[in-house]
């Protein structure tokens, strides 16, 4: 199976297709979706995107860690972590297209 | 921050957009994410985060209640790993 890496440029090309601005506003718009989406998640907000999933920001307890390398305890701090719950669309979508592929 | 409120601010920011162009832009981004990961695709997006697709192979499970055996069909899930910088600005803030 050939894996490709979709990255910003990608998503920039995307928009220049759907609308039509310059190649270079559409890079932009993408950087600032990007940003807003992030600028939310660190001001401790969700964000919920329908039909694609939502980013949530979840505390973490601290706990006893242990480094399985030489067996030390070690406390891992209380801590935020980032999310994401795809939607039942996104979902069965990748599910539905990944099966019919056979990949 | 729901959809309409990520449109509303970007309306905000570009007054030369029409808010439907806005909207869009957003899904264009979006949906291109989505078609990646039903392609087996991995997305990358440096700072902010990486979406792939991982394979559940087919298994037999159980009901719980019953005790029940089932066949669970093979199944794709979409995964997302925070960047680093994002993971980074989450912990300061919080």
């Amino acid at each position: 199976m050939t894996q490709k890496t979709v990255t910003r440029a990608d998503l920039a090309e995307a928009v220049y297709e759907a609308v039509g601005l310059s190649r270079t506003e559409s890079a932009e718009l993408v950087e600032r979706v990007l940003d807003l989406i992030g600028d939310a998640l660190v001001a401790g907000q969700n964000v919920k995107l329908s039909s694609f999933g939502s980013f949530q920001v979840r505390s973490k307890n601290e706990r006893i860690g242990r480094n399985p390398k030489t067996g030390e305890e070690v406390p891992i701090l209380p801590r935020q972590v980032l999310v994401f719950k795809p939607s039942n669309v996104l979902k069965s979508k990748i599910n539905k297209s990944m099966v019919r592929s056979g990949k | 921050m729901i959809k309409s409120e990520l449109v509303q601010r970007l309306a905000e920011e570009n007054p030369h957009l029409f808010q439907r162009d806005i909207e869009n832009i957003v899904n264009a981004i979006l949906d291109e994410v989505g078609d990646a990961m039903a392609r087996g695709d991995r997305v990358e997006l440096r700072g902010f985060g990486a979406f792939s697709v991982k394979n559940r192979p087919a298994r037999v499970g159980r009901n719980p209640r019953t005790g029940e055996t089932v066949d669970v069909g093979e199944k794709y899930v979409p995964q997302f790993k925070a960047g680093k910088e994002i993971r980074e600005r989450i912990n300061r803030a919080g």
